[in-house]
């Protein structure tokens, strides 16, 4: 189930610049953001790639450059095979990428989600609003200096919020099962069933070690 | 001939059509045995909600079978589901357009703590927003622990001072 041979080779012949990427399924490659558009076509059009998987991106970190790298899976439904596209943005602070939603009108909603929850903006895209988070809200949630539990925030309705005087507040992350511990383990161990709860909100944790 | 009349209870024969009683006890009476729920559906929850409503374990046995998708006829709020940020607002609303008097249920984990979701994106338990009545544990609850929500409701309807409030508000 993987793609024809040649369509790393042709990519890599026809975009000089593209470079391979290290990947442990399908193929994979690296190109310069501005070329990315004319590889998906390229792919579509010559190599029958018809189905856009996925838009996503990564956050390489707060301190790395480049930080954001964005990446586009196509799919060919008569070829069975993926190919993944990866690129990344210029900007570290207002990361910009290239929409592809007039090749694929999947990718309108894809943007979005990556849009809302990375913080990059996809040029020429018709309507780059948020899809998760509601219109306004301030962060990119998956941005790696977000934390999981949340920051402080007014209510979306003001009105509702000023009635019940609630607001979004950090989620308690203490012995929560989105706090899994980290590196090889066994997962019995990583639960955080496995974890001391002895410590909770509102009982300090126990100074030890 | 006089009649030794030793019946303690209401006897129609002598009496007639007419039935003594405390306003509190036939207006909690009637609360309690027609409540109409409002099925505010947010996740997986709903499914089960949907169980309680169907043949097998049927609500209507205790007289919550009428689900009304407008909060203007119904009277019970069953919050069945998580609640997220984006959508609290949107629960309150709902419920402010509710008639009095009303009730909320919170069913299971998510809308009655957050549940397993501890993130920025989900309300940690949707008595922030409305006051909470009866709250089920279960992720999700079974039918009959709903059921069993709408039995403890009914208890509690029946102890409220259902006549004193009205002639307050009148």
């Amino acid at each position: 189930m993987t793609a024809p041979a040649d369509v790393t080779a042709a990519l890599q012949s026809k975009f000089p610049q593209a470079s391979l990427r290290p990947s442990c399924d399908h193929p994979a490659l690296n190109l310069p953001i501005t070329e990315v558009v004319a590889a998906l076509k390229y792919l579509r059009d010559e190599f029958a790639y018809d189905f856009l998987v996925d838009v996503t991106a990564i956050d390489n970190g707060v301190d790395v450059s480049p930080r954001f790298t964005t990446v586009w899976h196509v799919y060919s439904t008569t070829g069975h095979g993926y190919v993944r596209i990866a690129s990344d943005c210029a900007n570290d602070e207002n990361p910009v990428a290239p929409t592809v939603s007039h090749i694929w009108p999947t990718a309108n909603w894809h943007e979005r989600e990556t849009y809302d929850l990375f913080g990059i903006t996809f040029e020429n895209h018709p309507d780059l609003r948020r899809i998760l988070m509601w219109d306004g809200y301030p962060y990119h949630p998956l941005r790696k200096d977000f934390p999981l539990a949340g920051i402080q925030t007014p209510l979306p309705d003001l009105e509702v919020a000023d009635l019940t005087k609630a607001s979004v507040k950090p989620a308690p992350m203490m012995g929560g099962p989105f706090v899994a511990s980290p590196g090889e383990m066994n997962m019995t161990d990583a639960e955080p069933r496995a974890k001391d709860e002895s410590w909770t909100e509102r009982r300090e944790k126990p100074a030890s070690e | 001939m006089a009649s030794a009349n030793n019946e303690l209870a209401y006897n129609t024969k002598i009496e007639g059509d007419i039935v003594v009683t405390r306003a509190d006890a036939v207006i909690n009476w009637l609360r309690s045995s027609s409540v109409w729920p409002m099925p505010m559906g947010l996740a997986c929850c709903a499914i089960e909600l949907m169980g309680v409503a169907a043949s097998r374990f049927d609500i209507a046995r205790f007289g919550a079978e009428v689900f009304r998708f407008s909060p203007r006829q119904a009277d019970c709020m069953i919050v069945a589901g998580t609640v997220t940020y984006k959508m609290a607002p949107h629960v309150r609303r709902i419920y402010d357009q509710m008639a009095e008097p009303k009730w909320v249920i919170a069913m299971g984990a998510c809308a009655s703590s957050g549940g397993m979701y501890r993130s920025y994106a989900t309300l940690q338990g949707v008595d922030q927003i409305v006051p909470v009545d009866v709250y089920i544990s279960g992720c999700p609850p079974r039918p009959e622990a709903l059921l069993d929500a709408l039995i403890k409701l009914q208890a509690k309807i029946k102890k409220e001072p259902s006549a004193a409030t009205l002639l307050a508000s009148a």
